[in-house]
């Protein structure tokens, strides 16, 4: 039975609820978005399909990515549960443990590639800067739900306190691309609450400042890739490397690629990382412009959805929150394509569902858990 | 949140849009850019990175005997090349490599060690393919293969010299592989290959150009005849002590070479370094004076011009003479003999009488015209020219020492040569190495008269009778004509007492001669040294055999001694 929506308003208070959920749409009632759902779907099935054949048709890998996924997806689905208000009671919760598990990592972090990201608990080995892509933008904008908006220059400082606090203790790691990302997550919210032209210039022009301040700070290798990305064919055997052979790979597959299993670049090893961060390349190589817009096709599908589901949502928090969790995800996708093409550095984001690999792929599901759960708690009511 | 607030918020996300959309717009524009306009360029970086042309080996042609009995063969064999910067000693199965290359560790590691900056080096060549394939078949990473064929030499030692060799990358080093090197040479082929980073090769292509195998070629060389000439020298240096030995065979009517055998010789298979001094075909490139058979062209010289018969008398007493102070004699006192008899008994003194009294550069003329003191038509590579010195005006000393073979040096590929013509009715052909077809007596040249070149053969016979010097050198049912030789080494100090060259050249079947065979035994040491009793022995049994061979109907049934 399907009741209109004045009705359940001219009923009394107390019946109000009852009618209310009498009158849910599947969607609402199992708390899933289907078309965010099955954009998604789609999207991983076209990175499985990639993956195996940057994989060298290594089906237990890709039975491991199958698994991952799995976990991934159900994580989305219980997240996607979790009404919005409880969320928000957990969130500084969630939050500070986030730190201190960074800080773990820098006492006792596991080593990989000359970094400390890694965190072993025994049974599984995770990167605690990954929850924090959640943690950051939800406490961010959990501090601002009952502020006046758009914030004060303390709200804003106390925002950047918190958004400042593990984006360094990150970037000290060191994982400077996963620290800009953390950034970027937190400079959304504050974006979307409304923060001021003037003081957004001011920050981009202090920002710019900073550069050289920063450079000085950087460690040897990421100073090479900085320079490296200003001109790869300065060191084509060393840094220059993975850019250069990646172009040839998208490149050299033309409009409709060399074909699925088919590249080249990839197959024959010249393209490095080609399963994880630099999956994309084996993308165009094999399925060419076509399956490159394919992707993007996808990606905006998503994302515009993302949007129009954050335009929606009824209160600040969820607002923001979901707001920046759409802009992330697509920044992520932005950052890696423009990489991998050339167009920005090498940072080491991966591919969002493409690349091989666990935790970030939670991690990103989990956000679109909370968008859906978002989306399917509204309340049927304008403020 | 009031009204301006909101229409702020939307303003945002209007703006998040635009921005948005700009990206996505910027994502495609580069994809396109690097699909549609950098696509040529990008390609063929790619295929730059992938595609490898390598070289295919070419078949090397055969070298066969004049009945196509293979005297050298490529087999296809299989080189095991690592890259030293993609290989680790200490991988998996390098064991197993090391007992099939049957190397030791130690060693590897050194090599290794010491081009550890190169990426190619060759592990060991040419392997046989059974067991290069049972190595590529480990799959060690930065262990690869490359095709190639090798040489087979099937008669090894019996004709090494004059064959000659290869080096490990198939080209000709010496004799006939050097000299028709080009020619046996095939053209490599190209092929157009699918490289890993790590250089295996994952896919072929296909030929760019197919490998053109090199041409064959035939010799005239009879590989039966040369076993036999190859034995017979061996016997006789190892019986007599001997340094070396040579023989060469000719078939009078075609110049063709049928036999050029030397001993000591080397196995052209396994290229031992010791025998290094063995590798040259001392037929063609050792030189040594010819003695008493030279005789024969002093004697020619004197009948040409018409001023002897082959009866003419010859007073040689008292069996010696002076001749600008130097002594000529004979080993006895001969007396009034015959031309026939000059040759029969070798009398120096007789020849250098004939010689004196023709024009002086008349001897000298001949032999040129003979083909000593220049190569020969074979063509043979490092063939010396011999020497035939020049002088003007002639003292009678000189023209009397070579009158009887001193003071000039021939090879005895050019003894052969010169002795065939005189076989031949006087008609001088080309010595070809190759198998002719036809017979190539139209482009001989006339450089005796025949009437004279049968009176010679005549004379000759005398030689390899009862009396002659070169009794040993019959040969059942047949007449042979020949000349022996026995010629005292030059040393540091002058010619050596007691080291002497034998020499013996003769024709067979004397009443149409077939085949000339010029034989020489270098520095016998142990029993005789006489060319009659060292070298014509070689001649009867390897002749022999040859006459046998070849159904050369017998001109002697009647067993008169001649």
């Amino acid at each position: 039975m399907k009741l209109n929506p004045t009705i359940i308003l001219k009923a009394p208070i107390s019946q109000r609820e009852k009618m209310r959920k009498m009158n849910r749409t599947l969607s609402e009632r199992i708390h899933i978005d289907f078309f965010l759902f099955f954009a998604l779907l789609s999207l991983t099935a076209l990175g499985l399909f990639v993956l195996y054949s940057a994989s060298n048709g290594n089906s237990l890998l890709v039975f491991r990515q199958i698994a991952r996924l799995g976990i991934a997806y159900f994580i989305m689905i219980i997240i996607a549960q979790i009404p919005p208000t409880k969320m928000r009671l957990w969130i500084p919760w969630i939050y500070l443990i986030g730190v201190l598990l960074l800080t773990a990592v820098l006492i006792i972090g596991d080593v990989g590639k000359g970094a400390q990201r890694w965190l072993d608990l025994g049974f599984i080995r995770f990167q605690p800067s990954e929850i924090m892509k959640l943690a950051i933008p939800m406490f961010v904008a959990w501090y601002l739900a009952d502020r006046e908006l758009p914030p004060s220059f303390i709200d804003l400082l106390v925002c950047a306190f918190i958004i400042a606090v593990p984006v360094l203790m990150t970037a000290k790691q060191p994982d400077l691309g996963t620290a800009l990302m953390l950034a970027g997550t937190g400079a959304w919210v504050l974006f979307l609450a409304g923060m001021r032209w003037r003081l957004i210039l001011l920050l981009l022009l202090a920002a710019a400042a900073a550069m050289p301040a920063l450079w000085f700070m950087m460690h040897g290798y990421q100073r090479q890739r900085v320079l490296t990305f200003l001109n790869p064919e300065s060191d084509p055997l060393g840094a220059g490397y993975h850019i250069i052979q990646s172009k040839i790979a998208i490149g050299s597959g033309g409009v409709f690629g060399k074909g699925w299993l088919n590249g080249t670049q990839s197959h024959l090893n010249f393209l490095p990382e080609h399963a994880t961060d630099f999956i994309f390349a084996v993308l165009g190589e094999e399925l060419g412009l076509v399956g490159g817009l394919v992707l993007l096709a996808i990606v905006t599908i998503i994302m515009l959805r993302g949007l129009y589901m954050s335009t929606q949502a009824q209160d600040t928090f969820t607002r923001l929150v979901s707001g920046s969790l759409i802009l992330t995800f697509f920044l992520s996708i932005f950052i890696n394509i423009g990489m991998v093409t050339g167009l920005l550095p090498v940072v080491g984001v991966p591919l969002p569902l493409f690349s091989y690999g666990g935790t970030s792929m939670v991690t990103l599901m989990a956000s679109f858990g909370v968008l859906m759960s978002i989306h399917t708690h509204r309340r049927l009511v304008a403020k | 949140m009031n009204l301006t607030d909101k229409r702020r918020i939307s303003l945002r996300y209007k703006l998040l849009l635009m921005v948005l959309f700009l990206l996505f717009i910027i994502l495609t524009g580069r994809m396109i850019q690097l699909t549609l306009f950098d696509h040529t360029f990008l390609e063929k970086q790619g295929n730059a990175r992938a595609l490898r042309v390598v070289s295919l080996p070419a078949y090397r042609g055969m070298i066969t005997d004049r009945n196509g009995e293979p005297l050298a063969v490529s087999v296809p064999v299989k080189s095991i090349w690592i890259n030293p910067k993609n290989f680790s000693i200490n991988s998996q199965h390098v064991k197993e490599l090391l007992t099939l290359l049957n190397e030791n560790k130690k060693t590897l590691k050194h090599e290794i060690d010491k081009h550890n900056q190169k990426e190619f080096l060759y592990l060991k060549r040419n392997l046989s393919p059974d067991i290069a394939n049972k190595i590529l078949a480990l799959k060690i990473k930065g262990v690869h293969a490359v095709d190639g064929y090798q040489r087979y030499y099937p008669q090894a030692n019996i004709i090494a010299p004059v064959i000659g060799f290869t080096n490990i990358d198939d080209q000709g080093q010496e004799g006939m592989e050097l000299l028709y090197n080009q020619w046996l040479n095939g053209t490599p082929g190209k092929e157009l290959v699918v490289k890993d980073l790590y250089g295996h090769v994952v896919a072929i292509k296909g030929d760019v150009r197919s490998a053109k195998p090199g041409k064959n070629i035939t010799l005239s060389i009879d590989s039966r005849s040369q076993y036999q000439a190859y034995r017979q020298l061996k016997k006789a240096v190892e019986l007599r002590q001997a340094k070396s030995a040579s023989m060469v065979v000719l078939d009078v009517k075609t110049g063709e070479v049928l036999v050029m055998a030397n001993y000591p010789s080397y196995n052209p298979n396994s290229h031992d370094k010791k025998s290094t001094a063995n590798y040259r075909n001392r037929a063609v490139t050792d030189v040594f004076e010819p003695g008493s058979t030279i005789k024969t062209f002093a004697v020619i010289n004197a009948l040409d011009s018409g001023k002897y018969q082959p009866n003419s008398i010859i007073n040689t007493s008292p069996g010696w003479m002076y001749l600008d102070g130097k002594r000529v004699h004979d080993e006895i006192n001969n007396g009034k003999i015959d031309i026939t008899t000059i040759l029969q008994r070798s009398s120096n003194m007789g020849v250098t009488k004939l010689t004196l009294s023709l024009p002086p550069d008349s001897l000298w003329q001949l032999l040129r015209k003979m083909g000593f003191g220049q190569r020969t038509d074979s063509a043979f590579p490092g063939e010396s020219d011999g020497e035939l010195p020049y002088l003007n005006p002639w003292p009678k000393i000189t023209l009397a020492t070579m009158s009887f073979g001193y003071g000039l040096s021939v090879t005895t590929l050019q003894l052969a040569g010169a002795y065939a013509t005189i076989a031949n009715n006087g008609i001088k052909l080309p010595i070809t190495l190759l198998k002719n077809p036809q017979s190539q007596s139209h482009s001989g040249k006339q450089l005796i008269q025949p009437r004279v070149a049968h009176e010679i053969l005549d004379m000759l016979q005398s030689v390899v009778t009862k009396n002659g010097t070169g009794r040993l050198a019959k040969i059942p049912g047949y007449k042979v004509s020949g000349k022996t030789g026995t010629v005292r080494i030059v040393g540091s100090h002058g010619y050596e007492k007691n080291h002497h060259n034998a020499i013996f050249v003769g024709m067979v079947p004397e009443s149409n001669p077939r085949f000339v065979a010029a034989i020489i035994v270098r520095d016998p040491t142990k029993g005789s040294y006489y060319g009659g009793s060292v070298a014509a022995p070689i001649f009867s049994t390897v002749m022999a055999k040859i006459l046998r061979d070849y159904n050369i109907a017998p001109d002697n049934i009647n067993i008169s001694n001649g």
